[in-house]
Formats: C-alpha cells, sequence, structure tokens
C-alpha cells in the first residue's frame, strides 16, 4: 500500500478531485496548507514597507492506495493539477505498513 | 438668547458625525494591526468614548472653555451646572449652549483615540482607561482652552485653527511620540513581519473618517453657512488631492499604488486641512491636501530612520499633517473666506509667526506633559502587557476573547470554498 501526497495549487483542487474520483478512487483527505518550493514566496508592499512573503497557499491532498494503482494515480494527479507555470506543487508517495477502517475493523488493502 | 432652529439642527448632525469618527478610526486603526490584536484596539477606541463622555460632562468642558483665564478655564460649569450661559466668548452663538457642549465633546473623545495607533499592540487595557482619563484633563482641556477657547493665549495672540489642526491633530501625534518612547517597540519590530490584518476594514474605517469629518470641520463653523460651506468643500478637496498626492508617490517610489495608501492619503488630508478648512479657498485647499498626501507619504518612513515604533503611523499622519495644515494657513490664509490673510495674500508673515508659535507651545507642551505622565504610570500601574500578553495578542490577554472564529496559523489565507461542497 502507499499513501500518495501532493502538494498543488488551491485552484487545481476541483479538477484534481474530479479526475480522481473518474479514475475510481473512492476517498481522500485535503488540508490547508503553505509553504514555498522554487518559486519561493512574494513581496507585499504596506505604507512604503516591504514585507516577504514565503509562504504561499497550497492545497495538501493525500490518498491511500493499493501499492500496484499508486503509478497511475500519481500521473492522474500530476496531469490534472498542472498548469505548466512555478508553484504547480509536488506529488510524492510513501510506503504505508498497515490500514485499518475504524467500522469494520478491516485491515490492509481491503480497508482502502 | 436667540437661537436659530437651522444652525442647531446642524450642530446636533455635525456632532453625531463626529461622534462616528472614533469607530471609524478603530476599524482604520483595528485592520492595519495583526488579527490577535484586533479586539484590543477596538476596546481602546471604545472605552476611550465611555471615559471621555462621562468626564466632559463632569468637569472637563468647564475646564476647557469656561471663565477668561489665559491657560485654563474653571469650574464655573463644573457638572454643567450654569450650562444655559454660553462659553466665554461665545456669546453670540445662535446654538444652544448645550449643543456646543456636546458637539466639542466628540473632538474631545477622538483626541485620545487618536494615540492608540501609535501605541498599538502592547498596552495594558486598563492602563490606557486611567491615561485617557489623565491625559484628557491635563493635556486636552488647557490646549483646547488656549486655542479654542477666545480668552486663550493662543487664541487672542491671532493663531488660527479652525477645528483642531493642533489642539487635536499635533497634539496627539506629540502625545502618541511621546507614550511610544516610554513603552518601547513592540517585540520583534523591525524584524518580524507584521501586516495589515484586514485591509478592508482600514478602507471602511477612512471612508468613515471622511464622512464624519464633514461634521468635524464644516460643524465648527458653529453655524449652517457659507462659512461651513467653504469649510465642508476644501475638506472634501483635500482630501481627495491627497488621497492621489499619496498614491503618486507610491507608483513613482513602489511600482504599485495601494489601497492602503489611499485610505492613509485620505486621512492624511483630511488632517492637515482640518485648521485651514474655515480660512483657506477651494484653490488653497488643493494645494494643502496635495502637499500633505506627499509630504505624509514620505514622513511615515521616518520611524525606520529613528528607530521609533509608531505602529500605524500617527506621527507620519497626525503629527505631521497637523502641522503642516496649521502653518500653510500662513501662505494661503485669505479674508476673502474668514481670518487674515497670509503670505500668498499679501498678509505678510505675521500670521504665519503665530501660527509656528501655537504649533511649537502645543507640540511642546503636549510632548512634555504626556511624557511625564506615561513615566509614571508606567513606574507605578504599569502601561505595557507582559511579554506572554504580547505574543497571545491584546484580545486573548486583555479581554479573553477572539475576533476570528476561524483564526489561522497562515495569516488567514483560505482555500477555495469548493471543499463545503
Amino acid at each position: 500500500m502507499k499513501l500518495i501526497t501532493a502538494i498543488i495549487k488551491p485552484f487545481k483542487l476541483d479538477d484534481v478531485k474530479a479526475a480522481l474520483q473518474a479514475f475510481g478512487i473512492t476517498g481522500m483527505t485535503v488540508s490547508e496548507a503553505s509553504g514555498f518550493g522554487r518559486q519561493r514566496g512574494h513581496t507585499e508592499v504596506y505604507r512604503g514597507a516591504e514585507y516577504t512573503v514565503d509562504l504561499v497557499p497550497k492545497v495538501r491532498l493525500e490518498v491511500l492506495v493499493d501499492s500496484g494503482e499508486a503509478e497511475k494515480v500519481i500521473d492522474v494527479i500530476v496531469k490534472a493539477a498542472s498548469t505548466g507555470s512555478i508553484g504547480d506543487g509536488k506529488v510524492w508517495s510513501t510506503p504505508i505498513d498497515n490500514v485499518v477502517r475504524v467500522r469494520t475493523g478491516e485491515r490492509g488493502p481491503d480497508a482502502i | 438668547m436667540n437661537f436659530n432652529a437651522g444652525d442647531t439642527a446642524w450642530i446636533l448632525v455635525a456632532s453625531a458625525l463626529v461622534l462616528l469618527m472614533t469607530p471609524g478610526l478603530a476599524f482604520f486603526y483595528g485592520g492595519m494591526v495583526r488579527g490577535k490584536n484586533v479586539l484590543g484596539m477596538l476596546a481602546q477606541n471604545y472605552v476611550t468614548m465611555g471615559v471621555v463622555s462621562v468626564l466632559w460632562i463632569l468637569g472637563v468642558y468647564s475646564l476647557a472653555f469656561s471663565g477668561t483665564g489665559k491657560y485654563i478655564g474653571n469650574f464655573h460649569q463644573f457638572g454643567l451646572n450654569h450650562i444655559w450661559q454660553q462659553a466665554t466668548g461665545f456669546e453670540t452663538l445662535t446654538i444652544p449652549p448645550l449643543v456646543f457642549c456636546a458637539f466639542q465633546l466628540m473632538f474631545a473623545i477622538i483626541t485620545p483615540a487618536l494615540i492608540t495607533g501609535g501605541t498599538a499592540d502592547r498596552l495594558k487595557f486598563g492602563a490606557w482607561t486611567l491615561f485617557c482619563g489623565l491625559w484628557l484633563v491635563i493635556v486636552y482641556a488647557p490646549v483646547a482652552h488656549w486655542v479654542f477657547s477666545p480668552s486663550g493665549w493662543l487664541s487672542k495672540l491671532g493663531a488660527e485653527d479652525f477645528a483642531g489642526g493642533t489642539v487635536v491633530h499635533a497634539n496627539a501625534g506629540a502625545a502618541a511620540l511621546a507614550v511610544i518612547l516610554v513603552i518601547g517597540k513592540r517585540r520583534g519590530w523591525p524584524k518580524e513581519r507584521m501586516r495589515p490584518h484586514n485591509v478592508p476594514f482600514v478602507l471602511l474605517g477612512a471612508g468613515l473618517l471622511w464622512f464624519g469629518w464633514f461634521g468635524f470641520n464644516a460643524g465648527s463653523a458653529l453655524a449652517a453657512n457659507t462659512l461651513s460651506a467653504y469649510a465642508f468643500v476644501n475638506t472634501n478637496t483635500a482630501t481627495g488631492a491627497a488621497l492621489l498626492g499619496w498614491m503618486i508617490v507610491e507608483r513613482l517610489r513602489d511600482g504599485h499604488a495601494t489601497t492602503l495608501g489611499a485610505a492613509s492619503g485620505a486621512v492624511a488630508g483630511l488632517v492637515a486641512i482640518t485648521p485651514a478648512c474655515g480660512f483657506v479657498s477651494p484653490m488653497g485647499s488643493v494645494a494643502i491636501g496635495f502637499a500633505a498626501g506627499i509630504i505624509c507619504a514620505l514622513a511615515v518612513g521616518l520611524k525606520h530612520v529613528f528607530k521609533f515604533d509608531d505602529a500605524l503611523d500617527v506621527v507620519g499622519v497626525h503629527l505631521v499633517g497637523g502641522v503642516l495644515g496649521a502653518l500653510l494657513i500662513g501662505l494661503f490664509g485669505t479674508k476673502m473666506v474668514n481670518g487674515a490673510n497670509g503670505a500668498f495674500y499679501k498678509g505678510g508673515w505675521t500670521l504665519m509667526g503665530h501660527q509656528a508659535i501655537a504649533v511649537v507651545a502645543v507640540v511642546a507642551y503636549s510632548f512634555i506633559v504626556t511624557y511625564i505622565l506615561a513615566q509614571i504610570l508606567d513606574k507605578t500601574i504599569g502601561l505595557r502587557v507582559s511579554v506572554e500578553q504580547e505574543v497571545a495578542g491584546l484580545d486573548l490577554s486583555q479581554h479573553a476573547e477572539t475576533a476570528y472564529e476561524t483564526a489561522s496559523y497562515s495569516d488567514g489565507n483560505r482555500f477555495s470554498s469548493s471543499l463545503n461542497n
């Protein structure tokens, strides 16, 4: 099993969600995040004083998948989240030892 | 006494307009502080409305406007005793004395409230409450008497201040500087970024100030007549010119004209035209406003040069703008409107000399007395919150409240509402 984590532009969330649902993903977790990558932050000016705002608002999207599906899911996310411009985000996968569905107690791939 | 219904009605309305300026100021300032201090800012302004409203009736009105003293009034109208008598020197007014008292009260409310912008984010609420009451009695009352009361020494000298450029703005600006020097910088300033948490609030507050300022300035004619119309038009014109001046400076210097700059420029113009609005022509008000917009936009940088943490630029806008407006009467004052001729109207430099004396006297008195008062309070009850309280924010530490249920760790950046689908 793998955990796919994607950091994407907030306005791309709807596209990515729709693409994952079309692919057949049954669940995801979305949270508000902020950070920076190679694009760095931006500059704001208040009464002549410049402020560097490092942290740009992003959305973090997490999906648990079977190991065999991981590459395909990553492709779906990357395709849907891409605008081609700087700051589009990153996607990565992490191996997962175990998953338990709280309601039924199912374990492993059955719980996904 | 012969009262005029039109004059009375206008000054009653003008009084209400001036009162509205203090909540407007609270939002103007409140939007500029960080989200953890917005209630602290609003509370300091609202409590000032409470403290001054009561003290004014009890005795401060009498101290400011009763009697024939050169430097301070007397207790003749203590507790609004003898309020059927006009204030000394105002015997020809066509409005009831109680209306004049109410109108002047609103000025006395906003003047200490202006100080809260300089001292933002670090004053104890209780200490501010005590400070604003004491300051009203020992600084505002005498200064208002000197300038506004015809028996006051600056008024007798011939110094002109139509609506309070010296009494309200230079006075509050000098006092803010004194308190700032006593309490010190906000923790983390200037290294840590302290962005305004709600710029729309700032614009909303500036709009309320602009609206209320018509009562402040045009009401200071104390009648509904041509002079009040001049004050009204001059106020609006100077404000527009200052807004443009400030935004032009930003566009040329920083590359962008900002909304915060528009609000700041408007307020700078309102401040600068306050002393002059009943003494200059509308063309003069264009010059005064434009000069105020440009000069105040540059003056807010002074705090970075001299390293004093004037959090919301009360010195740069109110002290500098108030002094500028008071001095420019010496150039643009014209008998055709009211008062004496300035240097540009063949009046010579006499008026400018009087204006300079008034400015120096008010700024020096306000700064020195406020500095001593702030030192005494700081050494006894303490003016400043503890480090823990400052980090937690005034909202939580002083009032056990938070302004926003959804207070966010990331400066309030929320992503799209599509999550709610």
